[in-house]
């Protein structure tokens, strides 16, 4: 790296140093882990907000509307006026419900997408944790998320709840399985899974470009499988407020409903960050190959502008979907998973191997 | 088929079906009785083929309740009204068509919803618009309800 | 214990259940109430419960005088309300003999046409939203807007505009109409080709509509679906052709028939309708002849003593009015046969066997109005 002002790692190292020194080992970590906690609950807050706005002002640009524009220039408290009145809002009971369950599923699905946001490298040395398996972690915890909602819809006591709950059931298990495999195709070509070293192993050049058409296919393929398992359109079938009313959270109001309204936000953006660490180098700033100049200029972007770029593009990529094509019907939706992505994913992963075998990637 | 033609193949299938003149199409007042085997003739005969319900509507003509069906046909474009009546306003019933022409079946109901008059052998047989549990027939017109209905 | 050996074994498979679609539901597009039997997914049955919207509009017609029945008829289809106008003043004029100046044929038929587009594009808006494709609706929305504004530039309202009085018309046409209507057409043309790009073309789309709900010509005969829903199927059931009124007998257009009969085919019949449509009123906008746009009438309409059947194309399919007069000012029995009320009862037989997602889809193509419906 060129520029070690944009490298977080002395930053963390020394705020960790300090506190170890001042206090006792039990007591450094109880602080240190806080002060994570409340940095990723500040920040996942505003991340939510500013994703539900943009995603109005997208949709708007979309619609030929202007979206959201009262509250604040351009409407940007918008969302946190609709958060206020959500707190606000009675929590309706539901006679007849498991009120366990019924408490709980917000809980698991605004957990899961909180766990998996822990292992998201956002710059150099900034993410909380750095597993060496960090990519299969974040697959295993986002589908956590499918519980929260399979509970949501059974514990309502509502049939459209729990044909919603059976859908997303199916459809989470189903594409998983896409997400895992195209995930694995660029393990097979970065030969780890540690998201740190992935990152830093595209310093020469992202992935999908270096990849050749495997990458390219992975890519497409974890675009789809990821916006089917995050349940936004055209793959909202759980939802699907045209059939269903609000599918597996038709019974939930005020602060519960806001929790899985927000869940789903961020769980789009944990896949996009996702897509855009594998796929388009994370941080990374775009470097070519040996060209130093070029690599040089680019360094003086600084990281996390390059990741929240190319997240933001990812993001904008599936608003696009969701607002431009029609929902697709569950047995259909199935079939383009079993059909067609899940054999074009496992050849995909054998062509994968075969070029990293024969080093014909760069 | 041409409208005297058509007149004459009714009068001889059912030839106490009484005639009546001067309306826009040809128009016959069948016997209760005798409606539902010309109702099944017209339909499935190759020279008739009345294979279209358009209309059907329930009349209170004061004293006689009725029915009164129009029939075109969409190979030959020859239309034909039939009336059915009864003056039994207690408990007033017709043969059911819906097994002919499907679109029958919703038209049926209504007429037993806002007029009170059975269909035999409907499939179906429930009120349409009003609630299961509603007292009278609301189109007859000796129907009266003091609360509901406002007198211009 | 034996009691328990004695029950009969269910299996799964064998296990319906119902819910309810409405009075409340985001596709059913008003107060229509389904009750469906699922099996899993898949639609059993469907039996439709109307009658939330119940006004006994024919009741009242009995108590109104003609004049006044014009303004109840707006209320049952709204969306293609002058239309609906068309057809009672077509029955008065029809038992009085009364022949209305080619001036008011001209306007009727134009703004029928108008009303027909604007319907469409209501319909295509909603049949988009009820796919998943919310997009579609503002972009529809956008375009009828349109047409609206024109309406209540000429006759004061924008849904409800019970602009036909018996013998002509209530007032004439604003001078900006004219002009107003062709920039709207030129407008257009351009548009539709929108409405092709975004859901016509669609992958998904595509899958989601062709080979769903069916429905062949002879059962379409047979259910009376009607309009553009029967037009689909293959029935030449246009009122238009077949029994002309205005002027529709002097216009050149083309009666959009299709023989698939599915979803896909309903879809395409009321896109090539606005079309047909659009031509139809460049036909007509730049030779409207001066003139007036009223015959004097009686204050007080009384029809001779008969009965009298009139029939009209709504943006739904045929609408027919059966009026029964005794020679006063108010008719013995008014009956409105409304196209989506006939259309409604084909509703359970396209949809068995079929997803959740395509009853919605079936639904939307038949293009149900509930108010038309319950009247």
């Amino acid at each position: 790296m060129a520029f070690n002002i944009y490298d977080f790692t002395s930053f963390t190292q020394s705020i960790d140093e300090a506190l170890y020194e001042w206090l006792p080992p039990f007591w450094a970590l109880i602080v240190e882990m806080t002060i994570i906690g409340l940095v990723f609950l500040i920040g996942y807050a505003i991340i939510g907000l500013f994703l539900v706005y943009a995603e109005r002002k997208v949709c708007a640009f979309m619609q030929n509307r202007v979206g959201p524009n009262r509250v604040g220039p351009y409407g940007i408290f918008q969302t946190i006026a609709d958060f206020i009145k959500l707190l606000m809002k009675e929590l309706v009971y539901i006679k007849n419900s498991d009120k366990l369950l019924f408490n709980i599923a917000p809980f698991i699905v605004i957990i899961a997408s909180f766990m998996a946001i822990a292992a998201i490298p956002f710059a150099k040395g900034l993410h909380a944790i750095d597993f060496d398996i960090g990519i299969m972690y974040v697959i295993a915890v986002t589908s956590l998320g499918v519980v929260g909602v399979l509970l949501a819809g059974w514990s309502s006591n509502n049939k459209y709840s729990l044909i919603g709950a059976m859908r997303s059931g199916a459809q989470i298990i189903s594409y998983e399985l896409s997400v895992g495999l195209s995930l694995l195709t660029i393990i097979v070509l970065a030969g780890t899974m540690q998201f740190s070293e992935v990152v830093e192993l595209q310093s020469s050049g992202w992935f999908i470009f270096k990849g050749h058409i495997p990458a390219c296919i992975a890519f497409v393929i974890f675009l789809i499988a990821s916006t089917a398992e995050t349940n936004r359109g055209p793959f909202d079938l759980a939802e699907a407020e045209s059939e269903l009313t609000a599918g597996f959270h038709t019974e939930y109001s005020g602060i519960k409903f806001a929790f899985f309204f927000l869940a789903e936000y961020m769980n789009m953006f944990i896949v996009a960050s996702i897509a855009a660490t594998v796929f388009l180098g994370g941080w990374m700033p775009f470097h070519i190959g040996s060209w130093e100049g070029f690599n040089y200029v680019m360094d003086f972007i600084p990281p996390l502008f390059w990741y929240f770029g190319k997240t933001a593009f990812i993001i904008w990529l599936m608003m696009w979907f969701k607002w431009t094509f029609p929902r697709l019907r569950i047995d259909q939706l199935l079939n383009l998973e079993w059909k067609y992505l899940l054999p074009i994913n496992l050849v995909n992963i054998l062509i994968m191997a075969f070029i990293v075998l024969m080093g014909w990637h760069f | 088929m041409e409208a005297e033609k058509l007149k004459e193949k009714i009068l001889e299938i059912v030839p106490e079906a009484q005639l009546e003149e001067n309306k826009q199409f040809p128009t016959f007042l069948i016997p209760s009785g005798k409606f539902k085997s010309l109702a099944t003739r017209l339909k499935e005969e190759k020279d008739l083929d009345f294979d279209y319900l358009f209309c059907l509507t329930g009349v209170d003509w004061g004293t006689e309740l009725g029915v009164v069906y129009h029939f075109t046909s969409t190979s030959f474009n020859h239309s034909l009204e039939l009336k059915v009546k009864t003056e039994n306003r207690e408990n007033p019933e017709f043969d059911t068509v819906a097994d002919l022409w499907r679109t029958a079946e919703f038209f049926e109901r209504e007429v037993w919803d806002l007029f009170g008059i059975r269909f035999t052998d409907h499939p179906d047989m429930r009120r349409i618009f009003l609630e299961e549990d509603w007292v009278g027939y609301p189109m007859r017109k000796d129907y009266t309800d003091e609360v509901n209905i406002v007198e211009l | 214990m034996k009691e328990i050996i004695n029950l009969p074994v269910r299996s799964i498979e064998e296990e319906e259940y119902h819910i309810n679609m409405g009075p409340q539901h985001p596709s059913t597009h008003g107060v229509l109430r389904l009750v469906v039997t699922l099996q899993g997914e898949t639609v059993m049955k469907v039996q439709p419960h109307c009658g939330y919207i119940h006004r006994g509009i024919e009741k009242m017609c009995e108590k109104d005088t003609y004049q006044q029945i014009i303004h109840l008829t707006d209320r049952m289809d709204y969306l293609s309300a002058h239309i609906n106008n068309h057809a009672v003043c077509l029955l008065v004029e029809g038992a009085l003999e009364v022949e209305v100046p080619e001036r008011v044929k001209y306007i009727r038929t134009i703004v029928d046409e108008l009303n027909r587009i604007a319907s469409h594009q209501l319909w295509w808006c909603s049949f988009g939203m009820d796919l998943g494709g919310l997009t579609c609706f503002f972009y529809g929305l956008r375009d009828r807007e349109h047409i609206l504004d024109i309406f209540e530039e000429s006759f004061g309202s924008r849904l409800l505009h019970s602009y036909y009085a018996p013998g002509g018309l209530m007032q004439d046409i604003h001078p900006n109409f004219q002009k107003r209507t062709k920039d709207f057409i030129k407008y257009f043309r351009k548009k539709i080709k929108d409405y092709d790009n975004i859901l016509s073309g669609n992958v998904i789309f595509e899958n989601r509509s062709q080979g769903i709900g069916v429905m062949s010509k002879e059962e379409a005969i047979n259910y009376g679906v009607c309009g553009p829903s029967g037009r689909a199927s293959g029935w030449e059931c246009d009122i238009r052709k077949k029994y002309p009124y205005a002027m529709y007998d002097k216009v050149d257009f083309r009666e959009v028939l299709s023989d698939k009969g599915d979803t896909y085919a309903r879809y395409m019949v009321r896109i090539d309708e606005m079309r047909e449509s659009m031509k139809i009123i460049e036909q007509l906008i730049d030779n409207i002849p001066e003139g007036d746009y009223s015959v004097k009438m009686k204050p007080i309409i009384k029809l001779p003593p008969g009965e009298y059947y009139q029939r009209v194309e709504s943006a739904r399919g045929e609408l027919g009015i059966y009026c029964i007069s005794d020679g006063n000012k108010t008719p013995v029995r008014m009956k409105f046969r409304t196209p989506s009320f006939v259309n409604l009862g084909v509703l359970d037989k396209l949809s068995r066997n079929m997803k959740i997602a395509d009853l919605v889809a079936i639904g939307a193509s038949l293009d149900l109005v509930i108010p038309d419906i319950d009247r």
